[in-house]
């Protein structure tokens, strides 16, 4: 059997006004490493756990503008210098007609980039996490709503951090761990 | 204050009866967890009913591929028969999904969350039927890589200045950004499904497909801004998709195809059509599994509005054709739609006019929005009435070309009507096993719009004394 760490303590609430007070109270304490999960995005969370608007948009906007240089080289290298073709004697690099697929390709780049982004941050393709060993964690998906501080966190003890959370009221608190 | 409350009370909800967070989960998971009740039992009829459509397309396709083009009804004049019309009518399909999940997001719509799941499966199946008939309709179909810019040994490149090739890139774009747009948007319905399995098998398979997701803020917070630029992104690619569309038309000589009214014309069309198959499909998926309560006639009259509306402008593009057409005095243009309305192909004419123009206006009325029956009817007419749209625009402009000595009647062979019966077939199996296999609406977002889900909710009812559980 392998040694179990201590990984986060859950602590679960009724519903979501609950869980955004729970979170404003969390980092008001100085509490950095946590999280509040829940089944669906909750209105306000952002601002009450203290977070920093997210940079999906600037990755997108990134990928946007090069997949544009893509277009735009790729059309005109092939019309222009690679394969020049007389037709209804128009120029070869008509920009006028390439401006659709410049258009296709950033749409896609923007697209493409914004996934790839929020896959990044939020590190989607890693298909374990310690919180899985909990099968109570498991109901924040259905209809549950949890505040976890992890044991990483600069200001985290067991038992005071475990006072704290009860001081919040919840219906259970959990420590979930994690396998070393 | 209390206006407020008032208002609060008489607000029609968007979802009725008043379920709690655990029970969306429960009734649309249980769907994809178990071949009982609620599935319904013709469930399995349908899809071999599908399945042998699409057989029939299998075989008129290889039958087309050992023969070539010459099994169907395309000839000179008419090189461009119903493989092209098809094609239209399907991306057009396609349209109102991707309008439903990204344009309404925009406009922050909240009634679309219960529809927007199974209509962006619709898009999805439906650009793929479309996909078949280009890649077909160009006869030597080994070739067709060549509309790709792949270097080769031959040191060709496709030619970017025609309109052909413009839609190669919105069509696959489009439905490159739908799919990853609907896997996004079902990535914490998986994660629910993962969480709730039961077999080993079935966790496996959903814990791969659900990425790891957990819920938290600090994934929603990310997740919510990609989402919100997909929906940005997609809602000009939309319109574009079937503006390119309309180019292959509108930048041909063609009268009758050389207007600069196509793009508007055919985007309007396209979300037409789009929201009476959705209309079409919800009336049936609602009764059939249960969930009236979330998809609401509320619902169904809020697709009706949108159908008269769309339909209004279709109607207006008709005519202002016609007002074009006297207007340019040009010879040529006068005399195509003369021949629409009162020439060889006046009945297809008058087909198109009467269900996308005169039906609709049905849905002035708040007794044809509520009623299945005619809604049902409506919104299968509109469809043929589009279909009708591309066979006029497309077979008409042709069959009187600019040499009279050419002229011709076009009539279409077994294999036209078999391949698109057969992509019916392959548009309703994929929308069978969608609604067996996948949460056939987007369960965060559903309980996202559910009173309870606003946190100060709580306030609300604890102010007034009420209390929900």
């Amino acid at each position: 059997m392998a040694e179990v760490k201590d990984y986060a303590l859950m602590a679960y609430f009724e519903n979501p006004n609950e869980l955004i007070q729970a979170a404003n109270k969390a980092r008001d304490a100085g509490y950095r490493r946590f999280d509040a999960f829940s089944p669906f995005p909750i209105h306000g969370m952002d601002d009450a756990m203290g977070l920093a608007p997210s940079k999906v948009g600037v990755i997108s906007a990134i990928g946007s503008f090069c997949m544009f240089l893509v277009a735009v080289a790729l059309q005109w290298w092939t019309s222009a210098v690679a394969y020049p073709l007389v037709l209804s004697g128009k120029t070869f690099f008509s920009y006028q007609a390439f401006v659709p697929i410049m258009f296709e390709l950033s749409i896609l780049g923007a697209a493409l980039c914004a996934i790839l982004g929020m896959f990044h941050f939020n590190k989607l393709g890693f298909l374990y996490h310690p919180l899985f060993n909990s099968k109570k964690f498991g109901s924040v998906n259905d209809n549950g709503f949890a505040l976890g501080i992890d044991t990483a966190d600069p200001l985290f003890d067991v038992e005071k951090t475990k006072q704290f959370l009860e001081s919040l009221k919840p219906i259970e608190i959990e420590m979930i761990g994690e396998q070393v | 204050m209390s206006d407020i409350q008032i208002n609060k009370s008489i607000e029609t909800p968007l979802i009725e009866n008043n379920p709690t967070f655990g029970s969306v989960t429960e009734k649309i998971t249980s769907i994809t967890e178990t071949w009982r009740v609620p599935n319904p039992p013709v469930w399995i009829l349908f899809l071999l009913g599908s399945l042998s459509c699409v057989a029939l397309l299998v075989g008129s396709v290889g039958f087309l591929f050992w023969k070539g083009i010459g099994i169907w009804g395309v000839q000179v004049p008419n090189a461009w028969g119903w493989a092209i019309i098809n094609f239209v009518f399907w991306v057009g399909i396609g349209h109102a999904g991707t309008l439903i999940s990204a344009i309404l997001f925009l406009f922050r719509q909240k009634w679309r969350t219960s529809i927007n799941r199974a209509a962006e499966a619709m898009t999805i199946f439906a650009v793929m039927c479309a996909l078949v008939f280009p890649t077909i309709h160009v006869g030597r179909v080994w070739a067709i890589y060549w509309t790709l810019p792949l270097p080769n040994q031959m040191g060709m490149w496709p030619n970017f200045r025609s309109p052909l090739l413009w839609d190669v890139f919105a069509v696959s774009t489009y439905f490159t950004v739908s799919l990853l747009f609907w896997y996004v948007g079902l990535i914490p319905d998986i994660a629910t499904m993962r969480d709730r399995a039961t077999s080993k098998t079935k966790r496996i398979i959903t814990g791969i497909l659900a990425l790891g997701w957990r819920g938290g803020n600090r994934q929603w917070q990310h997740y919510e801004k990609a989402y919100l630029i997909l929906a940005g992104v997609a809602t000009p690619l939309v319109l574009s998709v079937h503006s390119v569309v309309s180019f292959d038309f509108a930048v041909s000589q063609l009268p009758g195809w050389h207007t600069t009214i196509f793009p508007p014309y055919f985007v309007a069309g396209a979300i037409f059509s789009g929201f009476a198959m959705v209309l079409t499909l919800m009336i049936v998926v609602r009764k059939a599994y249960g969930i009236e309560h979330i998809i609401t006639k509320g619902h169904l009259d809020k697709i009706c509005k949108i159908i008269l509306a769309t339909g209004l402008m279709v109607g207006y593009a008709y005519t202002i054709e016609y007002f074009m057409a006297w207007y340019s005095g040009n010879p040529y243009e006068s005399f195509i739609f003369k021949a629409r309305a009162g020439g060889q192909y006046a009945w297809a004419y008058w087909i198109m006019f009467s269900c996308n123009v005169f039906v609709p206006q049905l849905f002035w009325f708040k007794k044809m929005r509520s009623s299945i029956p005619v809604m049902f009817v409506v919104s299968i007419l509109v469809n043929v009435g589009m279909w009708f749209e591309r066979f006029v625009i497309v077979v008409s402009s042709l069959a009187q070309d600019f040499l009279p000595s050419s002229w011709d009647y076009f009539r279409p062979t077994f294999w036209d009507i078999s391949t698109f019966i057969g992509t019916f077939g392959l548009f309703f199996t994929m929308f069978l096993l969608f609604l067996k296999f996948v949460p056939m609406v987007a369960i965060s977002e559903v309980k996202g719009v559910l009173p309870q889900a606003d946190p100060h909710h709580q306030d609300y009812h604890n102010q007034t004394g009420e209390h929900h559980g």
